[in-house]
């Protein structure tokens, strides 16, 4: 416990570069980053692939990539290629590890859509669009959005690896800690991480809840209609 | 109206859904497509609205080819009904039925009103307007997928087997929903039923289609009931044919006998063996013995002359002891009884028309 007053009191670790404001900033702009890149790519290709049926072998590749890729071998590689001049070493390994997630749930999202529901939307006279944009997505959306997170959740943990670049990010803290023997960092640091790992869960929980009907989630107080008519 | 010309549907691997099929769906009437899995009713039905294409022939609307009309308006003037209801899961049920005309560009609230409107017509709370699809039972959410397909008015309706997926309580009460809504709207509808009863019963005419996709008779539900084109169309229809053509024959030629009814307090002394025992306010009670013998009385069926068909009639007489039916009117009370020598000579009247 002393560890934990000696790290968050010490008024050094609140200012500068190397403290904890930046740090934190450091982290979630390395993951955000990585996180926005790769829904950039994975989301628009995977409602492609989905919607049109078309190339769901990417889709195969790019999950069996996912347990294949050695991320900090990666990361390593990418270092000795790049240097550490600029921030790519480290964000090109994160988006290549947070794409497979987002690209496989938006796929099995789209692609498990009801085939009635589908044939119901185009025999209404809905385009092509108008069904994946008003239809397909707001169905899928559970699982676009379980596969945003499981991304997210693994970018913020390997951003804390990443700190072995020389990068900044609160894996330095740990990281740091243990090259000087200062223990106080590292479990202050630990703490950190598990923090903001929590809190991205609760902001993706939220966003959950927010964004999806209540007709999909089901998250609906059943209120009893008065009403006679109800029997058929 | 509707013409299929020629129609083929013909797949890559030479199967052949559709062949040959050429017949109207008259304005304002019901045709029912109906026939055995794999005679490719659903698929001359989707032909129409153009979720699929025909390989060969024309299909008009009006006169019109569908083909060279574009899918999405072309469906957005079909209204379409389907078997599981298809609705929307992140919609409310009002925003459900109000999706055609969003999509033709009404505003918002006429668009919400219209579909309030709808709701009612179809025999739903209109409460129910700002609940999920999956708080509604199967049926309701069939109903709410008819006042989809209605709310922007079309002219044509194709509904592909609506209301097989409901249990056969709802489905009665769907169908006579169904008719009687067509009875006010007058649509051209395309009815796909593989139910020969349903056809039967919904069908202003009804096209038996044998597997393959040909055409083997098209006629109304009395002709095809007396007439069956072929051996084919006979299995199709099952055994009891006969006792199913009597609900086309009308009961309101039958001469009731008013002298058979008595007072609630009889005891006996009618040279019949049996009389009707009937309420102070003329509402029918039970069979009672003409010499006043058995006790309490027994059981008897209605039916409303005019209205019910002879089979109905037939039905009422079959669950009397006395083997008489009751003629009720409106109100419920008696009218007269048909006697089962009046049943007679109108089933022999019958079997010879």
């Amino acid at each position: 416990m002393s560890w934990l007053s000696d790290f968050f009191g010490d008024p050094a670790n609140w200012s500068g570069p190397d403290g904890i404001p930046a740090r934190l900033l450091e982290h979630l702009e390395f993951s955000a980053l990585a996180l926005a890149l790769a829904m950039l790519v994975a989301i628009p290709l995977g409602l492609l692939i989905g919607h049109t049926g078309r190339g769901g072998v990417i889709v195969v590749i790019s999950a069996n990539l996912a347990r294949a890729l050695p991320t900090l071998g990666l990361l390593v590689l990418f270092v000795l290629l790049l240097g550490t001049a600029s921030i790519l070493p480290v964000i090109i390994p994160l988006v290549l590890l947070a794409i497979p997630p987002i690209l496989v749930n938006t796929f099995e999202g789209i692609r498990s859509v009801d085939p009635e529901l589908r044939d119901a939307a185009y025999g209404m006279g809905l385009t092509g669009g108008q069904v994946l944009g008003r239809v397909l997505v707001p169905v899928a959306l559970p699982l676009i959005l379980l596969g945003l997170r499981l991304s997210a959740i693994q970018v913020v943990a390997t951003t804390t690896v990443a700190a072995y670049t020389g990068l900044g990010g609160l894996g330095r803290f740990v990281i740091d800690g243990f090259a000087t023997k200062d223990y106080a960092s590292v479990v202050g640091g630990s703490v950190l991480i598990v923090l903001f790992a929590l809190a991205v869960q609760l902001v993706f929980t939220l966003l959950q809840r927010t964004t999806v009907s209540p007709g999909v989630s089901r998250r609906v107080k059943v209120r009893q209609v008065a009403s006679g008519r109800e029997t058929t | 109206m509707i013409t299929f010309d020629a129609v083929t549907k013909r797949y890559a691997d030479g199967t052949v859904a559709v062949d040959n099929l050429s017949l109207e769906a008259p304005t304002g009437e019901i045709t029912v497509f109906v026939g055995p899995s794999g005679c490719g009713k659903t698929t001359s039905l989707r032909m129409i609205n153009r979720m699929i294409d025909a390989t060969e022939g024309r299909i008009l609307l009006d006169g019109d080819p569908v083909r060279d009309i574009d899918p999405p308006k072309l469906r957005r003037g079909i209204g379409y009904v389907i078997q599981q209801a298809g609705l929307f899961p992140h919609k409310k049920i009002v925003d459900n039925v109000a999706t055609v005309p969003l999509l033709l560009g009404w505003d918002r609230g006429k668009a919400r009103s219209r579909a309030m409107e709808l709701l009612e017509r179809v025999g739903l709370d209109p409460a129910m307007g700002e609940r999920y699809p999956f708080q509604l039972s199967g049926g309701q959410q069939q109903r709410v997928g008819v006042a989809r397909a209605l709310a922007a008015d079309p002219p044509v309706l194709l509904m592909d087997e609506p209301f097989s997926a409901v249990d056969p309580i709802v489905r009665t009460s769907l169908q006579d929903e169904l008719l009687r809504l067509q009875a006010e709207l007058n649509k051209t509808i395309v009815f796909v039923t593989h139910d020969i009863d349903e056809a039967i019963k919904l069908g202003d005419r009804v096209a038996v289609l044998r597997v393959g996709g040909r055409l083997a008779q098209l006629a109304d539900p009395k002709t095809l009931l007396s007439e069956p084109a072929d051996d084919f169309v006979r299995e199709f229809l099952g055994h009891d044919r006969g006792i199913r053509r009597l609900q086309f024959v009308g009961t309101d030629g039958l001469r009731l006998r008013t002298d058979l009814t008595v007072p609630a307090g009889f005891s006996g002394g009618s040279p019949e063996p049996w009389v009707l025992a009937v309420s102070d306010d003329g509402r029918p009670l039970g069979w009672l013995r003409g010499d006043g013998g058995g006790g309490e009385p027994e059981p008897y069926g209605t039916f409303r002359p005019g209205r019910d068909s002879m089979r109905s009639a037939l039905d009422a007489a079959l669950l009397s002891p006395s083997g008489c039916a009751v003629a009720v009117g409106a109100d419920g009370k008696v009218v007269g009884v048909a006697t089962r020598e009046v049943l007679d000579a109108a089933l022999a009247e019958a079997a010879d028309g």
